[in-house]
């Protein structure tokens, strides 16, 4: 690693300037100058869009990408990635990622969104995409929860928990059971890749980081449908500190949808 | 010894790094930032920073945005 002068200005810090160190954490070159994240405070989006964007850089790729964005918190990839996007109505970005990829075969094409908009409105699109093996990557970030509208019973919802449209918990007579992304996209032929990951400690953003460059190198190689299922946590609608809701995220919800590679067909 | 630099006006203060830091070096602010929220600094004073980048890794709005070791 290269030896960088030392910015001084308006941050806190020891007096910069000592020379002879180097850097070992910085922005991501994807990423767009002065952005400002606009999520929650301890919002997990951030940490994934800067693992999408460290990975764009690590493989040299930013050039060739094409985001289809989908509808949610996860719409803002576009105010802070400098990729390509093109907007996809409400769970349809599976759909027009398909027609990206075929169109512009030489292309990196990848999606981000949220549980909502993956595998409850959208839940037709993805599975047949992953189906019919397209060469495209996907993120889904699961919060158990619809994190924009207000905090609503989703899909992934787990039992009993308490949210704005089951006030006493989900129960199974009412709402049935959560669905468990990852296995199920494990199960599709055309899938390349699938794996779950967790962003409450620093080993599991390690490992987040491995696997999403997993899902990209699959479609490099031609293999097929490269996912991941990213387990985050939504202090605002979850009524918690970001702490708090982290240690949820470790203590209860990584029991129910346990971390894991599920399908990997290049290993 | 290492360091790290810290962007206020991106950070949040949701205090996920003052308790990642293993060796506690990153400590609520008296001081408060545009958004009126209390600000994180980093306060070193015998250079026990390794420049491990935990912190870094952990903030979700990329307020730290350099570690140097």
């Amino acid at each position: 690693m290269q030896q960088q002068e030392l910015k001084e200005g308006v941050n806190i810090g020891v007096n910069a300037g000592e020379k002879g160190m180097v850097q070992v954490f910085s922005i991501p070159k994807s990423m767009k100058e002065n952005f400002r994240y606009t999520f929650c405070p301890g919002c997990d989006h951030g940490i994934a869009i800067r693992l999408v964007a460290e990975v764009i850089d690590e493989l040299g790729i930013r050039e060739d990408i094409i985001s289809s964005t989908s509808v949610g918190c996860a719409v803002f990839l576009y105010d802070f990635l400098e990729v390509d996007c093109v907007e996809a109505p409400h769970g349809r970005a599976l759909a027009s990622a398909t027609g990206v990829k075929r169109a512009r075969p030489d292309k990196v094409v990848f999606t981000y969104s949220g549980d909502g908009d993956f595998a409850s409105i959208g839940l037709a699109e993805s599975m047949h995409t992953a189906l019919r093996g397209e060469k495209v990557t996907s993120f889904c970030i699961n919060n158990t929860t619809y994190g924009m509208t207000g905090g609503q019973l989703g899909p992934t919802t787990m039992m009993g928990q308490v949210t704005t449209t089951s006030p006493t918990g989900r129960n199974k007579e009412y709402f049935g059971y959560p669905i468990k992304v990852a296995e199920h996209i494990a199960l599709c032929d055309g899938t390349a890749y699938s794996a779950r990951v967790a962003l409450d400690s620093v080993p599991h953003i390690n490992e987040a980081k491995k696997a999403i460059k997993k899902a990209f190198q699959v479609q490099l190689d031609g293999l097929g449908f490269g996912f991941v299922e990213i387990l985050s946590s939504c202090p605002t609608n979850w009524h918690m500190t970001p702490e708090e809701a982290h240690e949820r995220v470790r203590n209860e919800m990584i029991k129910v949808f346990p971390l894991g590679v599920f399908k990997d067909v290049s290993a | 010894m290492g360091k790290i630099i810290i962007d206020n006006n991106r950070c949040k203060s949701c205090y996920i790094c003052t308790t990642t830091c293993p060796k506690g070096l990153i400590k609520k602010s008296s001081k408060t930032n545009r958004l009126g929220d209390y600000m994180v600094e980093f306060d070193d004073p015998k250079g026990e920073c390794i420049g491990c980048a935990m912190c870094a890794k952990r903030c979700p709005d990329m307020a730290i945005t350099e570690v140097y070791r």
